[in-house]
């Protein structure tokens, strides 16, 4: 299977690989997928106190997709706030990547990230986790 | 060195240039139906299909006679299920097989099942090899066949065929082999491992693609396999159809030049896959997949724990391999065959097979190290299970949500 240009630009050269620190209350993580799927996505944000994205960094076990669905991910949230990133939708992952039928999965992985991320977040400030409204599993 | 390398030699083989050459006056000039026995046209034709037949036969150590040519291996499987099925349902209607086999033994099997047989698919051990007890136990006076791969497609493991004819040979059922990876590889022989039936194909040894043949055996016992593609009755009625010249001949010739070279090239082969993986399990959590003492020279198996491995073989660009991960497969199922050895599901999607053949060099063995020792570098600095792998967390402690 071929994959895009935007796929391998991304796979090739991923944007912000590494770890924030978990442990600070402006950082929130997400943790989704499972090794036996052959994928999982650990995806962080560091928010600053106007609720905006300062930072957002990322690691992926999966296929080149996957990686890439994550590192575009990371690059779309960072300067969002954080009502704005809840708003990022997995279809425009599809799209921006051209990701075939099979590889949905993975942009729907990077989607759950990204509000896991925010839920935990939003928990260790003491606030609501969002419920989210549609589950993809 | 040319790049991308070929290393994926248990999917396909490049044609032997010699193999060829052997094929292309059968093209044109001799273009003759090996089956127009008036004029000399289909003479000629008829003599080169004779011939190879004869280069076919000597490689498994049979008679001319006892070689069915089909379109491949696939072919070849179905036929040998199917027809005794067909042919000894007065017998019984119990088929053993392992879990192991590839989709064509597998499925014409589910086919056989859909008829009112009965299948066993039995598990195998740990080391990918099929238990010699457990095989006896599932015999029943039932059983007309048992059909068990001779090396496996992805591990490359040798079943001990010996033994498990005997058994078969015990209680009265049939022995079938599919030997697709086997036979040109390692000394494969009908008559001392008590093979009844072998499916093999051409383009897995340097010949061409879509011709294979089917060996039944005619003598103690004589066995019959009822046809399974009616026509003109070709190949002693058991396989219609105007015989594929060209590629008959090509998988003659195929069959001789794996004869006279097989035993030095299994020395090499084994010499270059032992040097790969002892470079490559260099690597910190890197497992060889399947026994290793009993394989065949070309096939190596590797998992790289916590990279995945199409992933993988996406930043292996240069190299053609395959992966026991099926990222692609709606299913996300990875390897069923690497799955029953007992292996995790995440380490059969972190595997790679490198199948090595005669045209690989030494030189590009040492590159597809270098290549994917980077490579697997790389994803594990990428990767969250390595990370955690690193900091010591179990990574079994945790609550993964399932998709």
């Amino acid at each position: 299977m071929a994959y895009s240009d935007k796929v391998i630009d991304h796979y090739t050269n991923p944007r912000n690989v590494g770890t924030l620190d978990k442990s600070s209350h402006k950082v929130g993580t997400g943790l989704v997928g499972a090794p036996e799927c052959g994928d999982v996505m650990r995806l962080q944000i560091q928010v600053d106190d106007n609720n905006i994205i300062t930072d957002a960094k990322f690691k992926t076990f999966g296929c080149g997709s996957a990686i890439a669905s994550s590192s575009l991910a990371t690059e779309w949230l960072k300067g969002k706030s954080v009502d704005d990133a809840m708003k990022i939708d997995n279809m425009d992952i599809v799209e921006e990547l051209a990701l075939p039928p099979v590889k949905i999965h993975c942009s729907v992985l990077a989607e759950d990230a990204i509000k896991a991320a925010i839920n935990d977040f939003r928990v260790k400030n003491g606030m609501e986790p969002i419920v989210l409204e549609k589950s993809h599993h | 060195m040319n790049i991308p390398i070929y290393l994926d030699n248990n999917a396909t083989t490049p044609m032997d240039p010699r193999v060829l050459e052997a094929m292309l006056p059968y093209f044109n000039e001799k273009f003759g139906n090996a089956a127009s026995r008036n004029h000399p046209f289909g003479w000629v034709a008829e003599e080169g299909v004779d011939y190879a037949r004869e280069q076919v036969a000597k490689l498994i150590g049979a008679t001319e006679k006892e070689i069915i040519f089909t379109s491949g291996a696939t072919e070849s499987d179905n036929l040998a299920i199917k027809g005794v099925f067909e042919m000894y349902k007065e017998k019984g209607n119990h088929i053993i097989t392992a879990v192991t086999e590839h989709k064509a033994v597998l499925d014409a099997c589910k086919h056989v099942e859909k008829l009112g047989g009965k299948v066993t698919y039995l598990p195998v051990k740990e080391d990918g090899l099929v238990d010699l007890a457990v095989l006896e136990a599932a015999m029943t006076n039932e059983t007309i066949l048992v059909s068990i791969m001779y090396g496996n497609n992805e591990i490359g493991v040798i079943q001990p065929i010996k033994e498990i004819a005997a058994i078969a040979h015990k209680y009265g059922a049939l022995f079938m082999t599919d030997a697709t990876q086997a036979v040109g590889k390692i000394p494969v022989n009908v008559i001392a491992d008590g093979i009844d039936l072998l499916a093999l194909s051409a383009h897995k040894m340097y010949g061409p693609k879509g011709v294979g043949a089917l060996y039944v055996r005619r003598k103690g016992p004589r066995v019959k396999v009822t046809a399974q593609m009616d026509g003109g009755g070709h190949e002693r009625g058991m396989r219609s159809g105007t015989l594929n010249v060209p590629g008959i001949v090509g998988l003659g010739k195929a069959c001789e030049i794996a004869g006279l070279e097989m035993e030095s090239e299994a020395i090499r082969l084994s010499g270059l896959r032992d040097r790969l993986e002892k470079a490559l399990t260099v690597l910190e959590e890197s497992y060889v997949n399947g026994n290793v003492d009993h394989r065949l020279p070309h096939v190596a198996n590797i998992s790289f724990k916590y990279v995945e491995g199409e992933g993988l073989m996406m930043a292996m660009k240069d190299l053609a391999v395959s992966s026991g991960s099926a990222c692609t497969s709606a299913s996300l199922e990875p390897s069923y065959v690497l799955k029953s050895l007992g292996l995790s599901d995440d380490l059969a999607h972190s595997s790679i097979r490198f199948g090595l053949g005669r045209f690989t060099t030494e030189e590009e063995v040492d590159y597809a190290v270098e290549v994917t020792k980077t490579a697997v570098t790389n994803l594990r600095n990428m990767s969250p299970l390595w990370e955690m792998f690193k900091e010591g967390i179990d990574l079994d402690s945790i609550e993964w949500a399932e998709h």
